[in-house]
């Protein structure tokens, strides 16, 4: 089955890979977000390589999970885990945001092969998920729905519409993540708006809520598991963050949620990363025609 | 172009057939009823066609359908905006979602989901906006949506269809279910006269001659086709002969017809229940000025909220009704 199910130290490994593409591809684009894509780094290696059932060879495929990023400006994110997922060359990265590439700003459904759903204008991802989810039950399909979110998206009026909606249906085969990562592109978001006791209303809201530390495996596969088993009540996983996490300046900073690093900083970024700017150019570089298999051993 | 109802013939279909309808007397019926009639058609012939509505369903008709299909009648709430992007994920996995609410709501409350989810994933929801127009009567400004062709038309790959009777819109609402695109259905809430028949042909995106003329073109959508062929009437009893065209497809334009209604007739009058900025007669107008340039007038809202009244006041006040139609038709005809 496509489902790989790494093992924790895999999935570290891959998480690592996947925070080298994104600051390369930022720093060849020299446009997008750089923070919000490295804080959902983990979490979403988890959800690509072990949580979701995926056929990355044929996209449109029925016999898969359904995943629907609501938040479309973390694309660096989305399209390194696809492409080290195999749904297309890891070359393709280098032509992030490009006229002549098929990676656009914010995931476009008729772009790039694997997005099942355009986004980019906030809250409206988790309507979306529930048209999936319930289009599924309707179908006796045993397709999960996975959902991510952002704390800022919070401020949205239609997740709230969304969140009783899939509770009032009781989508059980739906799970929500948030990239908790307290901030968003004018400052902290209990600064700019607001949201707290956040656990607290998505329970009000009648949710299965979970939390985890966003950056550990372990943590968030209990959390992935937590949500498999609920019955009757949709889940959310509060993915507790930290903005740009792994690269050391620019953790915890709110500016960087919408700018790439210089070529320079990308360089440092990438040093402390384990690798530099040249070598992993050239590691994407050398993948230009094929997709590259998951080298999984665990892979069932 | 819709793949299953595309048009065969390039010219416009004629529409008579049958008995033809009555002008002095017409027969009365809603286009919501149409429009539900034809969801419990389709509901019969494709388990894939799937119910949304935002708590209006009596007022859209869409409670036959849910009557007859609850498993696949999907109750959203006060909530157009997520109403919208349901549809869509639903359209994601395979179903043929309509969803209905008042078309205010539809185009301006959820124009931002229509623009971003549905449109640029050009995935098949079916938009039902109920309320189109001033003839919605009482309940005043808020609920008499005269907007919905400029937003809907100005979107890529959205296609919008405005039917001018219940027959219309009941053929309208089943071809629209096999196109994979994304579709607006703009129908009304009054009894309006039908002036069609049950076996008029109705192929989207090709406009139909309701009356043959060739001294001035009458180019109408919705209700507006009626108040056209009287207009028309009155003008051949003064030995004017009026082409009436229905367009009941804004999107795409039959651009065919309408060429070749100005290069017939060299004059052209459009009658829209919309604002006059971006409608109809926008949308005949930048093909006109393009392909063929010939006097112009717009029968339409100028620019102005609605207000509570009876909907034949109201029509009559913003003018219009069929005598605003005669008026702009010897205006026309003088500029030829």
């Amino acid at each position: 089955m496509p489902r790989l199910e790494l093992t924790v130290d895999q999935l570290r490994e891959r998480a690592l890979l996947v925070r080298r593409d994104i600051v390369t591809l930022l720093a060849h684009s020299q446009s997008g977000h750089s923070g919000g894509p490295l804080s959902c780094a983990d979490f979403g290696t988890v959800l690509f390589f072990h949580e979701m059932e995926l056929t990355p060879d044929r996209p449109s495929a029925n016999e898969r999970d359904l995943w629907h990023f609501s938040i479309g400006h973390v694309t660096p994110v989305i399209y390194s885990l696809m492409a080290e997922r195999g749904y297309y060359p890891l070359a393709d990265l280098l032509h992030f945001r490009s006229y002549q590439g098929h990676l656009q700003g914010h995931p476009s459904k008729h772009d790039t092969p694997g997005i099942d759903v355009s986004s980019g204008s906030l809250g409206q991802g988790l309507s979306v998920s529930c048209g999936m989810a319930l289009g599924s039950r309707m179908d006796g399909s045993p397709r999960r729905v996975y959902c991510v979110m952002g704390d800022g998206e919070q401020q949205e009026g239609q997740i709230w519409e969304a969140a009783m909606f899939a509770a009032h249906y009781k989508l059980e085969n739906l799970c929500a993540v948030i990239d908790y990562n307290r901030k968003q592109i004018d400052g902290d978001v209990e600064d700019v708006m607001g949201i707290a006791p956040l656990a607290d209303k998505w329970r009000a809201f009648r949710w299965n809520v979970i939390e985890a530390d966003g950056h550990d495996i372990p943590s968030l596969l209990d959390a992935f598991a937590q949500a498999r088993a609920a019955k009757t009540r949709p889940s959310v996983i509060l993915a507790h963050t930290v903005m740009g996490k792994g690269v050391s300046y620019m953790e915890d900073d709110y500016r960087w949620h919408g700018v790439p690093p210089t070529k320079e900083q990308a360089d440092q970024a990438l040093r402390e990363l384990g690798s530099s700017l040249d070598a992993w150019t050239d590691r994407l570089r050398a993948h230009a025609t094929a997709a590259v298999a998951p080298s999984a051993n665990g892979a069932s | 172009m819709s793949e299953t109802s595309t048009a065969k013939t390039a010219s416009a279909t004629p529409a008579a057939s049958g008995a033809a309808p009555s002008l002095t007397k017409p027969e009365m019926k809603k286009t919501r009823e149409g429009f539900g009639h034809g969801l419990v058609e389709l509901g019969e012939k494709n388990p894939n066609v799937v119910v949304l509505v935002g708590d209006l369903s009596g007022s859209t008709n869409v409670n036959y359908f849910a009557e007859r299909f609850p498993e696949r009648f999907v109750q959203v709430g006060i909530a157009e905006q997520n109403m919208m992007c349901v549809a869509a994920g639903l359209a994601a996995v395979g179903k043929i979602p309509f969803l209905a609410t008042y078309g205010a709501f539809a185009s301006c409350r959820a124009a931002d989901q229509i623009r971003v989810t549905v449109a640029y994933s050009d995935l098949p929801v079916k938009i039902g906006g109920a309320h189109g127009g001033i003839s919605v009567g009482p309940d005043g400004a808020t609920h008499q949506a005269m907007e919905e062709i400029a937003i809907i038309r100005s979107i890529p790959n959205m296609r919008m269809v405005v039917p001018c009777d219940y027959w219309e819109t009941r053929k309208a609402t089943i071809a629209m279910a096999g196109d994979r695109h994304p579709y607006y259905l703009r129908f009304g809430r009054e009894s309006v006269p039908v002036v069609t028949t049950a076996d008029t042909p109705f192929v989207i995106g090709k406009a139909n001659i309701m009356r043959e003329g060739n001294d001035l073109a009458i180019i109408a959508c919705g209700v507006m086709v009626y108040e056209a062929l009287v207009a028309a009437e009155q003008l051949a009893a003064r030995g004017i002969q009026a082409r009436v065209l229905n367009v009941h497809t804004l999107k795409p334009l039959d651009e065919e017809a309408i060429v070749r209604a100005a290069r017939d007739c060299g004059a052209i009058v459009t009658a829209e229940e919309h604002q006059v900025h971006g409608g109809l007669g926008s949308a005949v107008a930048e093909v006109v000025v393009t392909k063929h340039p010939v006097p112009m007038e717009l029968v339409a809202v100028h620019d102005r909220f609605g207000r509570s009244g009876k909907p034949e006041e109201l029509m009559a006040a913003f003018g219009i009704k069929a005598p605003d139609v005669l008026m702009a038709a010897e205006r026309a005809l003088g500029r030829k």
